[in-house]
């Protein structure tokens, strides 16, 4: 295929499942394409120590700062089930040397798993506790500690310790309700430093630290739901004050399917801002894979007799150096050409935004067989650099037919038969069904294939452990120091109408509260009120002009003096930089220094003639909108806090319109 | 037996799941005053209290429910697990050694159990090769269970049942043994049978795990990878001990079961080689002796075997101010040997004298062996020590003090003769005492020092 044609091709397919940018994608979008989605985000929690050692929790090093090094490797076990987990089986297939950097400092030898665990931290479980308890979920009544396995190295043990606290519960949204399956209670894992070949290296610094994992039924019918939720649960961890903020602190995993597709895991999505595009771009891309699937059922008659046919590329075949080609042979790695029968037009098959089939071979490869990128090339390049046009020679040295597609890939020779296993095993995954997977998450949307997505079969009990029962007296201690019910909060705010912008900050600063006396005890209109906090006094302490030792009760006072100068809620947005500047404001004083004159509507309609001819001498525009807002812009200290604006604008163009 | 239905289940919890008629195995929803629950009963760990029901819920996690919030349970199905680990055929092949493994009790491969939360070993060959099956590149294997008990439950039985079984298998052309055993005690196991099987013509190798081979991070697979390659390829054709030389997953040591000892709690590199250097490592693939003068491996079959032991052997920890009766009750229990682990030098109080002297009255056989537990016991040093070797306390060089206990029982198994049992003592078997400590035969090195610190840095541990 020509360049031209393959990026036709893009085009076309990217047309054929009917992908719309997340801009232009409608509700009927996602409800066509089944859009299905849940999450579990992972929540820090501010404590001393990490969960089951006594290593300080929270303090983190460079890569190089480390006294020491550990080398471990994986190997799969068999659950209770008596089954081995597929991750599991993947991981071992790669083959990875993990080496561990450890800091005297932040790790000691729990981490690299030479010591079994000591009792957990029990500040951390009341923090689990406390916040489940805010979740209003069902807690159990015994905590057992669980072995989740983790092949890929991140945790030198080869599993998580990890506990459920709760069951089931429910995210009051503005429409809808999203279901909670589980909270957990559990150790954080390593961070990468590199992984390059067979070689993945770590360090231990967060490793061991608590962490509460929070995970939704797949409940989400948009991308906008999904971020909605992911806000919700953020508030609900912060609202204890018991948990870590900061970069990392928290991090979501999104799990997404469409119809007819597979749950497929986007892991540690940093910021909940991304999350709609990564949710939006997986669904389509689950989409674009059942078309692949439609199209290679009709090429492909029979699955079960389906084969690659591959050919080593060597020395001698100088034809086919092309220049990655040779690179590789001068590298000393072998190169392989496969034929893919009845794949043409798959390669380049649209999958995400600049992104089409052949990337998946790429990415597991990589992921895999441990084959670095760049680490093939293909028939249906649609990139700028191609060799397309070298193709042709190939698919013939390969006995092609035209229905088929050719790859060349390249690696160390102990690595090729994974290689080919690995592609062999994705095209017969693409004739059946959206694989399982997880998968990376990149700033642009996109995303890479990770591992295999891991089941049930993969958690054990911990035999290092005892069960810790949570007694009813407990949870009582515990429930009477809850912030006050996140769930009512959500609710007010929704019923009164105020801005979703606004929620998350007067959730976090306790502002409800405030607003709800505010509207009930003195009689004024929630949502204004609510406005008037969550956005201009907002703003106000994000420039850091709220005065030291400002209490949110002056807001009250602030509307009980409005109310006793029977003033309007307008006079308080002008009123706000005065107040704030001290902690104890003397409102009158305020209004004072604001040159505040108030006058009735009589006084004012007399004048408005008198302003517009005044805006005629002095203006270039004479529209009389432009007219207007100046009148009401020098009437404004005489009418705010008395008259509603939009009154004594309707007024006032009633005037001028006579005129 | 009729099947138990409520396994692991007792007192009021048993009340409870007999009441709504709910089993162990069936998948229950349990209203509870703190909400509903679902999942499937699991069996409870004997040794837990009586408050709690244990049901795996959905997501695969366990989860405990305190029975005083039990408003209703109904059972919905019923599905037991079937677990084992999946048992491939062993492919055997021509041209790789034979080796047998004798199976003690330690786990090599394992699976959990339920009941207990304890951990169930693989052991047949096809289990060994469904678990590891790496263990088919280096030999073929045959495998006996001679019993099932935990490492701190070995003694002089099993170590005399095990020289019996290696004089078979070696008779019977074997070309190596493992024994998978517990790691607490697999130095005395090693000590004890390099007494009862001298000369033998094939590697002899004890192996064990510090972490359970139901973790991925097991020390287990390794091991045992590291063992057939030493029983079945290795030229040293000694009872050896093979565990982890490093922390980390590089390579394993070969150590002399004499003078080999667990030195730390969990650490998989627990097992060092004290006073000397080990005899060799193991790779994959790869034996490298460190030490040249070890027994060769041999095509003939005349080995020794001598399971003797006398049980009327124990062990005395020397602390200050130790009171005479302590000793003196050790004679009045009729043991017939003691090895004191003496202070320093090799040294105890005055006040254990008069009893030293009974003891040496009544034909009690007295050795000396070190707390420290690198360097010589030297009585001659300080008067105290001369006093005690007059008392007839018999220093026992740098033997080790386990080493010390395996040996005299195995001496006294033979004879009465004191003089006699002085003579087999006091004549090393295997390097239980060595004539010279080497300077690279103690290491054991302090962090904190750069220099140290730029070590470990830069050395894997």
């Amino acid at each position: 295929m020509t360049r031209t044609d393959a990026l036709k091709n893009y085009e076309k397919t990217r047309e054929e499942i009917g992908y719309a940018s997340r801009k232009e994608a409608t509700l009927n979008d996602y409800k066509r394409i089944g859009f299905k989605s849940g999450l579990e985000v992972h929540q820090q929690l501010k404590t001393k120590s990490k969960l089951f050692c006594r290593c300080p929790a929270g303090i983190f090093h460079g890569h190089d700062e480390y006294d020491a090094e550990v080398i471990r490797h994986m190997r799969p076990t068999l659950s209770e089930m008596g089954v081995y987990d597929g991750t599991a089986l993947m991981e071992f297939r790669t083959r990875k040397e993990i080496t561990y950097r450890l800091n005297n400092h932040t790790a000691c030898t729990y981490e690299v798993d030479d010591t079994p665990p000591f009792p957990i931290d029990h500040e951390a479980l009341e923090v689990a506790i406390s916040i489940a308890l805010a979740a209003k979920m069902n807690i159990v009544g015994e905590v057992h500690i669980t072995r989740k396995q983790y092949l890929d190295g991140s945790i030198p043990t080869g599993f998580q310790r990890s506990a459920i606290i709760s069951v089931e519960g429910e995210l009051p949204l503005k429409n809808k309700k999203v279901r909670l399956i589980q909270l957990s209670l559990e150790e954080d894992s390593c961070r990468e430093v590199s992984d390059i070949g067979h070689k993945r290296i770590y360090k231990t610094d967060r490793l061991g630290m608590p962490l509460i994992e929070t995970v939704t039924y797949p409940d989400c019918l948009t991308p906008a739901e999904l971020a909605e939720a992911a806000e919700y649960i953020r508030f609900l961890n912060r609202s204890t004050g018991l948990v870590r903020t900061g970069m990392g602190a928290a991090r979501e995993d999104v799990n997404v399917s469409c119809e007819g597709g597979n749950r497929v895991e986007i892991k540690g999505v940093a910021h909940i801002k991304w999350i709609p595009e990564l949710s939006h771009n997986e669904a389509f891309r689950q989409y674009a894979l059942l078309n692949i699937r439609g199209r290679l059922q009709k090429m492909i008659a029979d699955p079960v007799a389906w084969k690659l046919k591959t050919r080593e590329i060597t020395e001698t075949d100088s034809q086919f150096h092309f220049a990655p080609v040779r690179l590789a042979l001068d590298r000393g790695e072998k190169v392989m050409a496969l034929n893919l029968p009845g794949c043409r037009g798959i390669l380049s098959h649209f999958t995400q935004p600049e992104h089409v089939f052949a990337d998946e071979l790429s990415d597991r490869l990589k992921v895999i067989a441990c084959i670095e990128k760049p680490n093939m090339i293909h028939s249906e390049e649609i990139g700028e650099k191609n060799f397309n046009n070298l193709f042709p020679e190939v698919a013939i040295w390969l006995s092609a037919t035209p229905d088929d597609a050719q790859v060349i890939f390249w690696g160390p020779a102990e690595d090729i038969p994974t290689a080919i296993e690995t592609i062999d095993e994705r095209i017969r995954l693409a004739l059946t069904e959206v694989p399982n997977e997880t998968r990376k998450a990149f700033e642009d949307g996109t995303t890479m294939f990770e591992r295999v997505l891991p089941g049930r079969d993969r958690m054990y009990p911990d035999t290092d452990s005892q069960p810790i029962p949570v007694t009813t007296e407990m949870l009582e201690r515990l429930g009477r120091n809850l912030p006050a019910d996140i769930a009512t909060r959500f609710r007010q705010m929704n019923d009164w109408g105020i801005p979703a912008d606004a929620w998350h900050y007067l959730l976090s600063k306790n502002l409800v509260g405030v607003i709800e006396r505010i509207g009930d005890e003195l009689g004024f209109d929630h949502r204004e009120v609510g406005i008037l906090v969550g956005h201009r006094f907002r703003s106000l302490e994000g420039r850091g002009r709220v005065a030291k030792g400002f209490s949110y009760e002056r807001l009250y006072d602030l509307f009980a003096f409005l109310r006793r100068e029977e003033l309007l809620p307008p006079v308080a947005r002008i009123m706000l930089p005065g107040v704030v500047s001290s902690p104890d404001p003397d409102f009158k004083q305020i209004l004072t220094d604001l040159g505040y004159a108030p006058a009735s509507l009589t006084e004012i309609k007399s004048g408005v003639k008198e302003l517009a001819r005044k805006f005629e001498e002095i203006s270039y525009n004479c529209s009389s909108t432009a007219s207007i807002d100046w009148v009401m812009g020098q009437l404004r200290m005489k009418a705010i806090g008395k008259l509603r604006m939009s009154e004594v604008r309707k007024e006032v163009s009633e005037i001028l319109a006579v005129k | 037996m009729a099947e138990d239905f409520f396994q692991g289940y007792k007192g009021e919890a048993l009340a409870v799941l007999k009441k709504y008629n709910v089993r162990v195995w069936g998948q229950a929803d349990i209203e509870t005053t703190r909400g509903l629950f679902k999942g499937t009963v699991l069996p409870r760990a004997e040794n837990n209290d009586d408050l709690h029901i244990v049901i795996k819920i959905e997501s695969g996690y366990n989860v405990g429910i305190d029975i005083t919030t039990v408003i209703r349970m109904t059972e919905t199905g019923y599905k037991k697990a079937n677990y084992q680990i999946p048992e491939k055929e062993f492919p055997y092949s021509d041209d790789k050694p034979t080796v047998k493994l004798l199976g003690t009790g330690g786990t090599i491969a394992s699976r959990l159990d339920y009941r207990t939360g304890a951990v169930i070993p693989a052991f047949s060959p096809g289990e060994l090769y469904g678990a590891v099956p790496e263990l088919a590149d280096v030999c073929n294997i045959h495998t006996e269970k001679l019993f099932g008990v935990f490492s701190e439950n070995m003694g002089p039985d099993q170590y005399m049942t095990l020289a019996k079984a290696i004089g078979k298998e070696i008779a019977g052309g074997i070309d190596g043994i493992v024994i998978g055993h517990g790691t607490d005690t697999l130095h005395h196991t090693a000590a004890a049978l390099s007494f009862m099987v001298q000369n033998p013509p094939v590697p002899i190798i004890l192996v064990g795990s510090q972490r359970s081979s139901d973790r991925p991070s097991s020390d287990a697979a390794l091991n045992l990878i590291h063992a057939t390659t030493a029983a079945g390829h290795g030229d040293i054709a000694e009872v050896m001990v093979c565990m982890f030389g490093p922390t980390s997953d590089e390579y394993g040591f070969l150590h002399r079961g004499t003078r080999v000892r667990k030195m730390h709690s969990s650490y998989r590199s627990t097992f060092r080689t004290i006073g000397d250097i080990p005899v060799a490592t193991v790779r994959r693939g790869e034996v490298k002796p460190m030490k040249p003068d070890y027994n060769p491996r041999r095509k003939d079959r005349d080995v020794t075997i001598k399971p003797y032991f006398n049980e009327n052997v124990t062990m005395i920890y020397f602390y200050p101010h130790m009171k005479v009766e302590m000793f003196h009750s050790l004679i009045d229990m009729g043991y017939k040997g003691i090895i004191i682990v003496g202070t320093g030098l090799g040294h105890v109080n005055r006040e254990l004298y008069p009893a030293l002297e009974r003891a040496q009255k009544e034909n009690v056989a007295v050795y000396m062996t070190l707390q420290t537990i690198w360097g010589y016991v030297h009585m001659f040093v300080y008067e105290t020590g001369r006093d005690m070797m007059a008392k007839g306390v018999i220093p026992l060089g740098n033997m080790l003090p386990e080493v010390a206990w395996a040996k005299l029982g195995w001496a006294l198994g033979q004879t009465d003769d004191l003089e006699e049992v002085r003579k087999i003592m006091l004549t090393p078997v295997n390097e239980e005492i060595t004539e010279r400590e080497p300077y690279n035969g103690y290491l054991v090195y302090q962090g904190g020092v750069p220099e140290v610190e730029e070590f470990i840095r830069r050395v894997h541990k």
